[in-house]
């Protein structure tokens, strides 16, 4: 802002019409790229939520008049797959959100102050975030292989496991009396061993611009480091703890490769994204699928503006 | 006087690095895993599964050749596919960079009618749940006879990865030297001329750690390589091919190769990039 009225004398009279005419032109590829690959086809996920348009339609599309109907919504709404599918999903990015946060923050504080070697050890803990999903994904499912895998092998010749475990496709286990969906958490640390080091680098970012003397400050006042942990630094890394939620949410609420590459679904991971994927393509229904798409950001939206409401709501309080 | 006041006691520190040599395990173990189980044959995997250190004559890169090879000499086609994915992620940074630049300069500098409608709509482009474009950007590029195709894939990857390159180098642009590029006005040059010469040369950094990003989700991307090319085996990328031979009764000491090939890339180009890449994703995490 201050850069813009300080540059407004600089540049003389003829400078706001040039540089109107420069910014659009300049914007024109960006703004035909949002228009083709993001608007249009919002608005088409509407047309299509709302008719009935299969795969085999396609070369007609376009042609022939639209029959409107609200069938898409009626079938998904009546359908307990559906619903199920919308719970899976919602746990999966509830638990992937606090647990990759939740790591982020711990392994930035730990890190915070300087060693011997933080700059390697910094990089090298990105692996995970940089490594392609397929690979991570081969990686994963070679550990957990029933036959073969370190982690079912080490557990029957260390641990005395009676059998194998299969971690790719349970459903509910018995844990000590409660019954724990298996290959969801096992799915849901997946999803948090690739996006931890996000969160981690964000936040070590934010953490890099704390000032140090205010804590120092608090220590020579007799502050114990919990204090100063609560107190002076957490209240400053606020703001990108519940960013960083947000997005990771959003992310997860929609992921797909990481689902579909370790389990296909299998084992009670049936999630929305995956549901859209089959519908289109399993079941050729592409008016089906893009009602499933739909009541997907509809859900999404919804919390988004409970959250900004309830966020809204307690700094006017405090 | 003040550094022994922050300093913490010996049980807090010995915790801290109990916890970063934990979080260093668990990031690095699972891909030391794989890499040492793609050195050794696969007999050996599943009858000592254990063994991880391969002995020095038992090393063996055949599941590195059979992958790489085409069908036709015993392999898996591994080959073929980077090519593929080579071919589509450079054609994607390629056009998503340049269209970023002009976007990207536009809106950190250019003051011009609707530049805060372009910035928002970028923002909400960027949070916008992916999978429900899917559904009619893959109807609109099958009706256009596109989705048998690298073309496809290279549009969609394109227009996915155009919003987060404005992002990031929206905010190289901005800590640039403003004074600079008001020198070059003054003295005459014309603004595409300005960009060429002025900006870019300082900017480099940025665009290349940019294009690097770019190229690694192009390079990684796998739904949309799914949903398009997964009847014409001769068009895989790198990713839909490993996973697509994961379901055959391929063994895994060559899927294990195939995905440390494909990942070697990638991390190569993270470590070269990795100062100004953690900049431009995490600026905007400080404030």
């Amino acid at each position: 802002m201050t850069t813009d009225t300080s540059r407004r004398g600089l540049a003389g009279r003829a400078r706001p019409r040039r540089e109107n005419r420069n910014g659009l032109l300049m914007s024109a590829p960006t703004l035909a790229v949002v228009l083709f690959a993001s608007i249009l086809p919002f608005a088409l996920v509407f047309v299509f939520a709302f008719s009935e348009v299969r795969l085999v339609d396609i070369p007609y599309l376009f042609t022939e008049p639209i029959d409107w109907s609200f069938d898409n919504f009626r079938r998904a709404l009546s359908n307990p797959a559906f619903w199920q599918a919308l719970s899976t999903t919602l746990l999966y990015a509830t638990l992937t959100m606090f647990g990759s946060v939740g790591a982020g923050l711990a392994v930035a504080l730990a890190m915070r102050r300087p060693f011997r070697g933080r700059g390697v050890v910094r990089a090298l803990l990105l692996v995970p975030y940089v490594l392609p999903i397929v690979a991570a994904a081969t990686i994963w499912r070679t550990m957990l292989n029933p036959q073969y895998g370190i982690v079912n092998v080490f557990g029957r010749e260390h641990l005395g496991w009676e059998s194998s475990v299969g971690f790719l496709n349970t459903t509910s286990t018995e844990v000590w009396g409660v019954s724990v969906p298996l290959t969801l958490l096992v799915v849901v640390l997946f999803e948090i061993w690739t996006s931890a080091p996000l969160s981690f680098l964000f936040i070590t970012a934010r953490l890099q611009s704390v000032p140090p003397d205010i804590e120092e400050a608090a220590a020579l006042d007799g502050a114990n480091g919990r204090q100063i942990l609560g107190r002076i630094v957490m209240p400053q890394l606020r703001g990108v703890i519940l960013l960083l939620c947000l997005l990771r949410f959003i992310w997860t609420f929609q992921s797909f490769s990481e689902i579909y590459l370790l389990t296909e679904g299998a084992g009670g991971t049936q999630v929305m994204a995956l549901k859209v994927y089959t519908e289109l393509v399993t079941r050729a229904d592409i008016g089906s699928a893009a009602s499933y798409g739909l009541l997907m950001s509809v859900v999404l939206v919804v919390l988004l503006s409970a959250y900004v409401l309830l966020s809204r709501r307690k700094v006017d309080v405090e | 006087m003040t550094r022994s006041a922050t300093r913490p006691r010996r049980a807090t520190e010995a915790g801290r690095f109990a916890l970063i040599a934990l979080a260093l395990f668990l990031a690095l173990a699972p891909v030391a895993y794989g890499f040492l189980l793609s050195l050794r044959p696969y007999s050996a995997v599943v009858q000592a599964p254990l063994d991880l250190i391969p002995s020095f004559d038992q090393i063996d890169l055949t599941g590195y050749t059979t992958a790489l090879l085409d069908p036709d000499q015993g392999g898996f086609g591994l080959g073929r596919f980077v090519l593929n994915s080579l071919v589509v992620a450079i054609s994607t940074v390629a056009l998503s960079v340049v269209v970023s630049i002009l976007g990207a300069y536009a809106a950190a500098r250019l003051r011009f009618w609707g530049r805060g409608a372009v910035s928002g709509l970028i923002l909400a482009v960027y949070l916008f749940p992916g999978i429900v474009l899917s559904v009619p950007l893959f109807v609109l590029l099958a009706r256009a006879g596109l989705t048998g195709s690298l073309l496809g894939l290279f549009l969609v990857y394109v227009a996915a990865t155009v919003p987060v390159s404005i992002y990031m180098m929206r905010n190289y642009f901005e800590a640039l030297p403003e004074s600079v590029e008001e020198a070059a006005i003054i003295d005459g040059a014309s603004l595409p001329r300005m960009l060429r010469s002025v900006v870019l040369p300082i900017a480099l950094p940025g665009v290349v750690a940019t294009a690097i990003y770019v190229f690694m989700i192009a390079w990684n991307e796998y739904f949309y390589a799914l949903l398009f090319l997964v009847e014409d085996r001769s068009l895989w990328t790198a990713p839909l091919g490993i996973s697509q031979l994961a379901d055959f009764n391929v063994p895994v000491t060559v899927l294990l190769s195939g995905s440390i090939l494909v990942t070697l890339p990638v991390i190569l180009l993270f470590f070269v990039a990795q100062r100004y890449l953690v900049e431009g994703l995490t600026t905007g995490a400080d404030k």
